[in-house]
């Protein structure tokens, strides 16, 4: 059955476009339901229908995860607000072995927004569902007074299957396991910082904002038995290694000469007193394996986009148990513990 | 990465560690005996030795003590608690360097003050701090000014700018400190058992080498002054040693590339142009040292945000429990503090030296094993117990 689609002509979101009447299913209609554009939206339902049987043709594991992305600026080097509501979300899926199927997207917008932001980062938001082989199929709208949010928030959560011989969780670390990442860490937060323009610096790291689920792919494809996995969001690396070393009361030592910085990234951390261990990412995964697998996993990743740069970058030991320890560039070894607080540059 | 990598060559301090090892026979270590104390006086070096695991490489008669320039740290409550006052004021835009949102006032911090409401921002220079007032120019720009002889010139020279741009919505709310009144009332502190000094690579490349001379002249300490990547560290040290074994004290220049003989006079110029000494200025962990702090002169009275806004100087003590002033002049280390990780920790500082990621405390806190420093901490406790009872 086709329907006839409502055109929104307003430049500006407005009050009236969150309180449920006309003006609502204008925005829905031509800004989400037209941009997202697939056939579960189009029904207009309240929820989005599944059919088991199609689920479980891809494992026997429902997974679920949701998040809330708040991002200032909302445009930045290498991504925008939209593309990170879907990588964050898709990747949170994928880093637990599931194939990400569907996303919810839920949108809290300050009034006065302005309608061709919008419609910009809900293509952006589309382009990256299509990267990723996923589809949002069911969402909700609110409009709030100015002052009662940062210009737009947006939560997605997503659902996907995962495959019988999967079984990836912090706790799976063992001894003589191996450390790998996809590439160079803190990308994310150093354009972060950068694109805020609060610090003055004059820079080009560009965010790397990007999904990873087809990467994951094909690392399970050699590797079913990968041991843990998880990407490196906010607290960056150390925090993602403190977690595997305290649930699976391992000790991970990682080589510092061996994790991949990017010169421009190390320059600004040593400009403002920054630990790029610490910095976030939107794009990267760290994954424990076994040693006898390392190589193989290593290969594959290389081989793939998303994964170009990916480097062994230490291993899993016995004691001191749930620690992590750095072997320095400099030949000392310190503790890398979990940051109090965010970290703030140094006075001098 | 070039001019930083250079300096942090795992093959040339192998080198230089065998080298400050040599030197044991000549400085009559024996086994057993009480290790010779070095202070590094600046919290940069704190965190180069912490951040490249410097201290575990040295040997075991060698003992960094972790000395009390971090400004951040040392910065006294009341200080703190003039700050917010300032900062919630709903004229004001209070700007500041990042890592002194944390610091604890007796009621809130800056980031607590932020969260409540108040206009904090953060900056990397007091120039755009000038630059926010010149942009907002309906309201009151303060800038946080804290910091030794380091950022005391920027400082200077962003007032002088103001003056002379007429601008008249900035001021500056003075906290800088001096380095050598401080090193003097270490040293002159009766429990004070320390060897030798690496002297703040920064503040000399502003001061010069001068200013160290009565360490080595009055009180017979070798001082090196020291750059800060980790090469920087262990060279200064084996340096310090050297002078120790034959028997010598004076100061030398490590960090040549940078620090001058005479430092920076124009630097120099424009700090005492705006700049005095204070009679005396209070420290968190040291108390009130005499001179150890500046304020701005009578013609830049406009520019002061403690006179325009008859900032009331506020004193509130440690808290009792706390021992950072043992630790500060060596007396303890920092996990022997007995709050040490237990009532102290920097989600809740206690003490000066928990406070920045430069502080001895901060510094052991994250980067050294807790369980394994309290369970000696405890060994310890027991030992002194049964000496008494002996």
């Amino acid at each position: 059955m086709s329907r006839i689609k409502r055109k929104l002509n307003a430049e500006i979101i407005t009050l009236a476009h969150g309180s449920g009447g006309k003006a609502m299913r204008d925005l829905i209609d031509d800004v989400f339901v037209s941009g997202f554009d697939n056939s579960h939206l189009d029904e207009l339902e309240d929820q989005a229908k599944f059919n088991l049987s199609d689920l479980a043709k891809h494992g026997n594991r429902l997974a679920m995860t949701t998040d809330s992305y708040v991002v200032d600026p909302l445009f930045f080097p290498g991504g925008d607000i939209g593309k990170l509501a879907i990588t964050g979300t898709v990747n949170d899926l994928a880093v637990g072995g599931a194939k990400p199927l569907y996303l919810t997207c839920s949108m809290i917008i300050e009034e006065g927004f302005k309608v061709e932001t919008l419609r910009k980062i809900v293509k952006s938001m589309k382009k990256t569902a299509d990267d990723a082989g996923v589809k949002i199929v069911t969402g909700d709208t609110k409009v709030v007074n100015k002052g009662e949010c940062d210009k737009l928030f947006i939560n997605t959560t997503g659902i996907g299957v995962i495959a019988e011989n999967i079984n990836i969780a912090a706790s799976r670390a063992q001894v003589g396991d191996v450390v790998i990442i996809n590439g160079f860490v803190g990308d994310h937060g150093a354009a972060i910082v950068d694109a805020r323009g609060e610090m003055s610096l004059e820079n080009t790291i560009k965010s790397d904002c990007q999904v990873l689920n087809s990467l994951i792919q094909k690392m399970l494809e050699v590797c079913p038995a990968i041991h843990c996995m998880r990407d490196a969001t906010r607290g960056g690396l150390a925090t993602v290694l403190n977690e595997f070393a305290q649930s699976s009361q391992v000790n991970i030592t990682i080589n510092e000469t061996q994790i991949p910085i990017r010169p421009e990234v190390r320059g600004m951390c040593e400009i403002l007193g920054l630990d790029p261990l610490y910095l976030a990412n939107e794009g990267k995964l760290i994954a424990v394996v076994p040693a006898d697998s390392a190589n193989k996993v290593l290969q594959v990743m290389q081989k793939h986009p998303a994964g170009i740069d990916s480097a062994i970058i230490g291993k899993v030991e016995k004691q001191p148990a749930s620690r992590v320890i750095l072997a320095t560039s400099f030949g000392g070894n310190r503790i890398v513990d979990m940051l109090v607080g965010e970290q703030l540059p140094r006075i001098c | 990465m070039k001019y930083v990598d250079e300096f942090r060559d795992p093959a040339k301090a192998k080198a230089l560690i065998s080298q400050i090892n040599g030197l044991k026979e000549k400085l009559g270590i024996k086994d057993g005996a009480m290790p010779i104390q070095l202070m590094e006086f600046c919290g940069g070096h704190t965190h180069t030795i912490f951040r490249y695991g410097i201290e575990p490489m040295l040997p075991d008669w060698v003992e960094m003590i972790h000395g009390p320039g971090c400004p951040v740290c040392v910065l006294p409550m009341g200080r703190v608690d003039n700050c917010v006052e300032l900062a919630e004021r709903p004229e004001v835009i209070f700007t500041t360097f990042g890592d002194a949102m944390r610091v604890p006032g007796s009621k809130k911090s800056l980031l607590q003050a932020k969260a409540d409401g108040a206009d904090v921002r953060m900056t990397y220079s007091p120039m755009d701090a000038l630059e926010l007032a010149k942009r907002n120019p309906m309201r009151e720009v303060i800038f946080f000014g804290l910091g030794f002889e380091t950022t005391m010139p920027s400082t200077a020279l962003t007032v002088i700018q103001a003056k002379n741009q007429g601008i008249k919505n900035f001021s500056l709310f003075c906290n800088h400190i001096t380095t050598v009144p401080t090193i003097k009332a270490v040293l002159d502190s009766p429990d004070m058992r320390i060897d030798g000094f690496l002297a703040p690579g920064h503040v000399s490349m502003v001061v010069g080498e001068r200013p160290f001379d009565f360490i080595a002249d009055v009180y017979h300490k070798p001082i090196v002054i020291t750059g800060f990547e980790p090469l920087d560290i262990l060279q200064s040290i084996w340096m310090v040693l050297s002078q120790l074994a034959e028997k010598r004290c004076t100061v030398e220049n490590q960090y040549a590339r940078i620090v001058p003989p005479n430092g920076n006079p124009a630097a120099l110029n424009a700090m005492a142009k705006v700049f005095e000494l204070r009679e005396f200025f209070e420290w968190r962990g040291l108390g009130s040292i005499d001179h150890s702090g500046v304020k701005m002169r009578e013609e830049y009275q406009d520019f002061d945000a403690e006179v325009k806004f008859a900032v009331p100087l506020l004193k509130i003590a440690d808290p009792k429990s706390c021992q950072c002033g043992e630790v500060v002049k060596g007396v303890l280390r920092p996990w022997e503090c007995k709050i040490f990780g237990g009532a102290c920790t920097p989600e809740t500082p206690m003490g000066a030296l928990m406070v920045s990621s430069e502080g001895a405390c901060a510094a052991y806190y994250s980067f050294g094993d807790i369980p394994q420093l309290l369970a000696k901490r405890e060994q310890q406790i027991k030992i002194n117990i049964k000496d008494k009872s002996a």
